[in-house]
């Protein structure tokens, strides 16, 4: 084991916290040198405290901390970066923590993840300027919105690519014979879309427009995805589509996807 | 080999369970009761079961209570108008500490978060909003409503939640002023801070 320093200075974002003791808040940081570090910010519910503004969610921190037995301990905090429009937009700021919940759910503790954290950071940054978007300009309000969703659906897939669980798009996750540009079906256990042949018994189908939208982010930087125009049935069809592979990979719901669509959020 | 009395091991397993007590702090605890006078033992008991038989929440503004409606909602010097919802019966003890405010309470029991699950059905959300409307069926409509909720990012999200559920005409819906603590020091602050009380700034 390599001896950890006793302080150590890393940027992080706050992925999820929950109150402990008195005044103090037990953090699940994410880090892009140490991956995933529980740590402990004392004082931190008090009004005085000089680290409690600099430890919300959705805020990219720069931080001392100080090596703990169980929990790392916070001793200085200065925000770098805060996305302030998720603040007062209820469903970017809920699309916002399930991003976080993913990443929360997926990683293990002290498993560095460079380019999960870019990603993550790059997803909470557009939701932000969604949210910007949406207030500002009312007319193409719709548009920003599935520019918003279709950004969580990039970040649903490459975290999947990044964990190592990349969906096959181009040839049947069955048998291996290359996808033809028809209905094909789709099964997260056999990981991927399937050929009809194979699909007979799966679960799902995979309209063709669904499968191209999906090669698309598979294989496209975000930045050169262009503004696409899905209805709501195909938004849903891939929804629905990625969440069976995630759900399938962690084994259990999250809890923040069913906000997305709560009543008063949408 | 059962080296402890049974008896012993309950009451060390019942403290055990109480938020911030280990099982080191609850073994400490049950032989500091052990030690105590019978009376002063039986006077905790009576409090812990006085506590879960007499403790009600109040059917107008759900804060804990012994009478129901609670000696804040009836009383009448109180304006009735003036609804501050907070998120936990502390808030409530933590403003009445001002002595500033005179009108009345909502408590929620909790803050919105997508990432625990605890969605508006678990909160007394849907209450506030049918108090609302009551108030204005009964010919005393609400004037306006405080949303105190904590400064941070579930209170801010839940206060985003209830302010357009509030439908009445003439009804301002306000959120607390947030700026600088008390006592506090002006180079450690958060631009989100410092940010928020440059914009609430006034006049001297």
């Amino acid at each position: 084991m390599p001896s950890h320093p006793r302080v150590y200075a890393t940027e992080a974002f706050v992925l999820r916290r929950t109150d402990f003791g008195e005044a103090d808040r037990i953090l699940t940081l994410f880090t892009p040198g140490q991956g995933k570090v529980r740590a402990i910010a004392k004082g931190a519910r008090r009004t005085t405290s000089r680290l409690a503004g600099h430890l919300e969610p959705f805020t990219r921190t720069q931080l001392l901390l100080a090596t703990g037995r169980d929990l790392d301990i916070v001793t200085q905090a200065e925000a770098r970066e805060r996305l302030d429009a998720l603040r007062d937009a209820l469903w970017h700021a809920t699309a916002a923590w399930y991003a976080s919940e993913l990443v929360d759910r997926f990683l293990e503790d002290a498993d560095p993840h460079p380019r999960i954290y870019a990603l993550l950071a790059r997803t909470l940054r557009l939701l932000d300027a969604g949210a910007r978007a949406e207030a500002g300009t009312p007319d193409s309000a719709a548009g920003e919105r599935a520019r918003c969703v279709l950004a969580l659906r990039y970040f649903e897939l490459r975290l999947l690519d990044e964990l190592g669980y990349r969906p096959a798009l181009h040839t049947c996750a069955g048998c291996d014979t290359p996808l033809l540009p028809e209905e094909n079906g789709y099964s997260a256990e056999l990981g991927g879309a399937l050929c009809p042949a194979c699909s007979r018994y799966a679960q799902r189908r995979l309209s063709l427009s669904a499968l191209k939208v999906l090669r698309l982010l598979q294989t496209t930087e975000w930045d050169a995805v262009p503004r696409l125009r899905l209805d709501a049935a195909l938004q849903a069809e891939l929804e629905g589509t990625l969440q069976s592979s995630l759900r399938y990979h962690l084994d259990r719901d999250l809890k923040s996807v069913n906000f997305l669509h709560a009543p008063g959020v949408e | 080999m059962q080296t402890t009395a049974a008896p012993v091991t309950a009451l060390i397993e019942e403290l055990a369970k109480l938020p911030g007590i280990g099982p080191k702090t609850a073994q400490r605890l049950t032989f500091f009761i052990l030690r105590s006078p019978a009376d002063q033992a039986r006077r905790l008991a009576e409090a812990i079961t006085r506590v879960k038989e007499s403790i009600i929440q109040c059917s107008v503004c759900f804060n804990i209570t012994e009478a129901d409606p609670c000696p804040i909602c009836a009383n009448a010097e109180r304006d009735h108008t003036l609804i501050c919802v907070v998120e936990e019966p502390l808030d409530v003890l933590a403003l009445e500490k001002t002595g500033v405010f005179k009108g009345v309470y909502h408590v929620l029991h909790g803050a919105l978060s997508p990432v625990e699950g605890i969605g508006p059905r678990d909160l007394r959300i849907d209450e506030l909003v049918a108090r609302v409307r009551a108030s204005a069926e009964a010919g005393e409509p609400v004037r306006e409503i405080i949303l105190a909720t904590n400064p941070n990012y579930e209170g801010d999200y839940t206060a985003a939640y209830i302010a357009p559920l509030i439908t009445l005409p003439n009804a301002k819906v306000t959120r607390l002023a947030r700026g600088l603590p008390l006592g506090g020091d002006l180079e450690y602050a958060d631009e989100g801070t410092l940010s928020r009380a440059l914009e609430g700034r006034r006049e001297m």
